[in-house]
C-alpha cells in the first residue's frame, strides 16, 4: 500500500513540474525526472516530520530577518513544528525549488495554487528556493552550505539528546566544493550520526555532464574513507531507496547516493541530453513535440495544460 | 601603564563557563586565540572544527538555529577572507548569534600579508545585520563578551592578545564613544591598538599648546553618529582618523561618510595603511613605516593646523601614558 502511494506521489510530482515548465516556457524540468521518486519516499515514508503549520497558500515575502524585522519567516513551517522527536529536513540544491514545490502539492502541505506565485515578484514562491520560501530551512542556493549548517543543527540536538534526525537532500555536483568535504570529516570526527544525506546522483550540472565538466570518481569509496556510511541504490527503486534511508550508523552521518536518470518517465529529454540543467524552447514546433511526448508518457491531457 | 598579561584568558572562562549554551569553536589555533585553557577545563562547551573555516561558519549556522551560542576562534584573516560566502549566507542574512572572535587585527602580527586582517572591517561594515567591535585595551578585551553576546544578530569582534596595556578602568559599553581628551583645536579619532599611540601623541601635543579631543571607537558598526558630529562641532579645525586598517572602508571612511551626509566642512586626514598591503615585521616597525603611529598623528596634525610643533621622536617616545579613567567623569583630565 505504502509503495503504491510513494509511486502515486512520484508520479504527481513528474507531472506537476511538467505541466508548470510548459506553462511558464520553461523549468528544471530534468531535476524533476531525476528527483521525483527520493522526494516521494522521503516525505511519503521515510521523514518523521509534523503536520505543515505554515499557511497552505505561501504568504509573500516578509522582508530579510533583521532584529527590526519581526515579520521575517522561513519555510521550515512546511516540514512542521520543531520538537524533539521530530526530523528535520534541509533542502541543500535551492534550484530544485520548483521540483520540491510540487512534492509540497503531492503530499498535502502546500495548495495547489502556491505554484501559481512561483516566480513572481513580491511572492516568496521564489525560482531558486529561499529560506522563505515553502520547504526551505535556511539559505541555500550557495552550494554545499546545507550539509554543514545540517551537521550543525544535528550537533546541536544529539548534544540536546533529541530523537529527531536531520535528513539534507544534495545534488552530486555538490561534491565538487571542498566545503562538503570539510563537512564531512567534521562529522565523522566529531561522530555526528544523527545526520542521513540523500543525493540526486543525476551526474549532471550546469555545463552538462559531470564527467566533462570535473570526475567525481567513485563517490561511495570516497565517503567511506571519510567515515560515512555511504551506500549507492537505483534512485528509482522505492523499495531500495526506502531500505537505505532507513539505515543508522554509530560512528557517523549515513550517505544514500540515489543513482537517477535525468529523464526518467520522460524519455524524450533524452534527445536534449546532456543541456538538462534548465529546459527551455526555442520554436513553437519544439516545444509542441515536447509536450505532446511526454504528455503522452506521463498520462497529462495537453488540453488541460493550457 | 599597567601591561596585562593574556587578558582573554580568564575573561573567557569566567564567562562561558557561566552559560552553558556558549560553545567555544576553534579552527586549530586554539592556543594561539587564547583559549586553550578553557579548552582543557570545560572540554564539553569545547568543538574543535580543525582548519575548515568555511565548514565552521556554515556548522555555527547549524548551531545558532538550534539555541546555541557559538564563538568562533580563531585569526581574524581566517573568519571572514576564505569563508566569507558561508559568513554571508548561513549566519549573517539570518541574523544569527555567531560571534566571530577575531585575533591578530590589522598589522598586529608579523605573519605578513596571510595573517594581517587589513580590510576585515571594511569587507564585514558592508555586510547587513552586522555587528563589529575593536577592542583597544586589556579592560576592553576582559569586558566585551557579554556586549557582544547581548546583541541580536552576528558579532564581529577585533581581539586582542598577549601583552595588552590597560588604558580605561571602564568596562567596554556598547556604541559608546570614549572621550579621552577635551581639547578645543582638532578632533582625533582612533579605535584598536592606535588609541595607546594616539595618547602618547595627545599628551606632547597640550604640552605644546595643542588642544586635541580625542575620541576612542570600539563600536565601529553600528556607529555614534551623533555624539560624533557633537564633538566635532565642539573644536575650531579639522578631524583625524587613526586606524590599524586600511583607510578604505574602515574606521576613516565612517567618519568621512557621517560628515560628507551631514555636511560638515572641515578637513579630515585619514591615517592608517593607505590602500597597501603590509608584509611580515613587528608590529612597532610595521607601525611607524605605515604611518599608524603617534609620530604620523603628529605629522598630520602639523598639516591641518598649519603649524609646526617642534615635537621629536624622542619627546613622544618618552611620553608616558596614564590609565585612562572613567568615561562618567572627564576622562585625563
Amino acid at each position: 500500500m505504502k509503495n503504491q502511494e510513494s509511486e502515486v506521489v512520484a508520479l504527481g510530482i513528474r507531472r506537476r513540474v511538467f505541466e508548470h515548465t510548459i506553462r511558464n516556457n520553461g523549468g528544471y524540468l530534468s531535476q524533476a525526472c531525476s528527483a521525483a521518486d527520493t522526494l516521494a519516499v522521503l516525505y511519503e515514508d521515510v521523514l518523521n516530520l509534523g503536520p505543515s503549520i505554515a499557511p497552505a497558500i505561501p504568504a509573500p515575502f516578509g522582508g530579510v530577518p533583521s532584529p527590526d524585522n519581526p515579520n521575517s519567516f522561513t519555510g521550515a513551517g512546511y516540514h512542521g513544528e520543531f520538537a524533539p522527536h521530530y526530523d528535520r529536513f534541509i533542502i541543500s540544491p535551492a534550484h530544485y525549488a520548483l521540483v520540491f514545490y510540487a512534492a509540497l502539492i503531492e503530499v498535502g502541505r502546500m495548495a495547489p495554487e502556491g505554484l501559481k506565485m512561483f516566480n513572481k515578484d513580491g511572492s516568496s514562491v521564489e525560482m531558486i528556493g529561499a529560506e522563505h520560501s515553502p520547504g526551505m530551512e535556511v539559505t541555500n542556493g550557495s552550494l554545499a552550505q546545507g550539509l554543514s549548517m545540517a551537521s550543525g543543527i544535528a550537533f546541536a540536538r544529539k548534544r540536546r539528546g533529541d530523537e529527531g534526525r536531520v535528513f539534507v537532500y544534495m545534488s552530486d555536483g555538490e561534491f565538487e566544493e571542498g566545503q562538503t568535504w570539510e563537512c564531512f570529516a567534521n562529522m565523522a570526527h566529531h561522530k555526528i550520526n544523527n545526520v542521513t544525506c540523500v543525493v540526486d546522483f543525476n551526474a549532471q550540472q550546469c555545463d552538462g555532464a559531470m564527467s566533462a565538466v570535473t570526475e567525481i570518481g567513485d563517490l561511495v569509496a570516497k565517503l567511506k574513507a571519510f567515515g560515512a556510511d555511504a551506500v549507492m541504490v537505483d534512485g528509482h527503486d522505492h523499495e531500495a531507496l526506502r531500505e537505505a534511508m532507513n539505515r543508522r550508523s554509530e560512528d557517523g552521518p549515513v550517505v544514500v547516493i540515489a543513482k537517477t536518470s535525468p529523464y526518467e518517465g520522460m524519455d524524450y529529454l533524452q534527445k536534449r541530453f546532456p543541456r538538462l540543467h534548465y529546459v527551455r524552447f526555442t520554436s513553437e514546433d519544439e516545444k509542441i513535440e515536447l509536450r505532446d511526448a511526454i504528455a503522452e508518457q506521463l498520462g497529462v491531457n495537453v488540453a488541460e495544460i493550457e | 601603564m599597567e601591561i596585562a598579561i593574556k587578558p582573554y584568558v580568564k575573561s573567557f572562562i569566567d564567562f562561558a563557563s557561566q552559560r552553558p549554551e556558549v560553545l567555544c569553536l576553534s579552527a586549530d589555533l586554539t592556543s594561539s586565540c587564547e583559549v586553550d585553557k578553557f579548552r582543557d577545563q570545560y572540554p564539553d562547551q569545547f568543538v574543535s572544527c580543525g582548519m575548515a573555516e568555511q565548514n565552521m561558519l556554515s556548522f555555527a549556522g547549524g548551531l545558532a538555529m538550534e539555541g546555541y551560542r557559538p564563538f568562533l576562534h580563531t585569526f581574524a584573516v581566517f573568519l571572514y577572507r576564505r569563508p566569507l560566502d558561508q559568513l554571508i549566507n548561513s549566519v549573517a542574512y539570518s541574523n544569527r548569534k555567531v560571534r566571530l572572535m577575531g585575533f591578530l587585527p590589522g598589522i598586529t602580527t608579523p605573519g605578513g600579508i596571510t595573517h594581517q586582517a587589513i580590510e576585515d572591517v571594511a569587507i564585514l561594515r558592508a555586510i547587513p545585520n552586522m555587528t563589529i567591535l575593536e577592542t583597544g585595551d586589556a579592560t576592553e578585551v576582559e569586558t566585551v563578551l557579554p556586549v557582544a553576546d547581548a546583541v541580536d544578530g552576528p558579532v564581529y569582534v577585533r581581539v586582542l592578545r598577549g601583552q595588552v596595556p590597560r588604558l580605561f578602568s571602564t568596562p567596554f559599553e556598547f556604541n559608546k564613544l570614549r572621550c579621552l581628551s577635551e581639547g578645543k583645536d582638532l578632533l582625533v579619532v582612533t579605535s584598536g591598538i592606535c588609541t595607546e599611540e594616539a595618547l602618547r601623541a595627545t599628551a606632547v601635543l597640550k604640552e605644546k599648546g595643542v588642544g586635541i579631543r580625542h575620541l576612542h571607537a570600539s563600536t565601529l558598526k553600528p556607529f555614534n553618529k551623533e555624539a560624533l558630529l557633537e564633538h566635532i562641532s565642539e573644536v575650531d579645525g579639522g578631524v583625524i582618523t587613526l586606524e590599524n586598517h586600511s583607510i578604505v572602508g574602515g574606521l576613516g571612511s565612517i567618519v568621512s561618510e557621517i560628515m560628507a551626509e551631514e555636511g560638515v566642512g572641515k578637513k579630515l586626514i585619514r591615517l592608517g595603511l593607505k590602500d597597501t598591503f603590509a608584509h611580515g615585521a613587528s608590529k612597532g616597525y610595521l607601525m611607524e613605516k605605515y604611518g599608524l603611529d603617534a609620530k604620523a598623528l603628529v605629522a598630520a596634525v602639523e598639516t591641518l593646523s598649519g603649524q609646526k610643533t617642534g615635537i621629536t621622536a624622542d619627546d613622544l617616545a618618552e611620553a608616558r601614558i596614564d590609565d585612562v579613567h572613567s568615561a562618567a567623569k572627564a576622562e585625563a583630565l
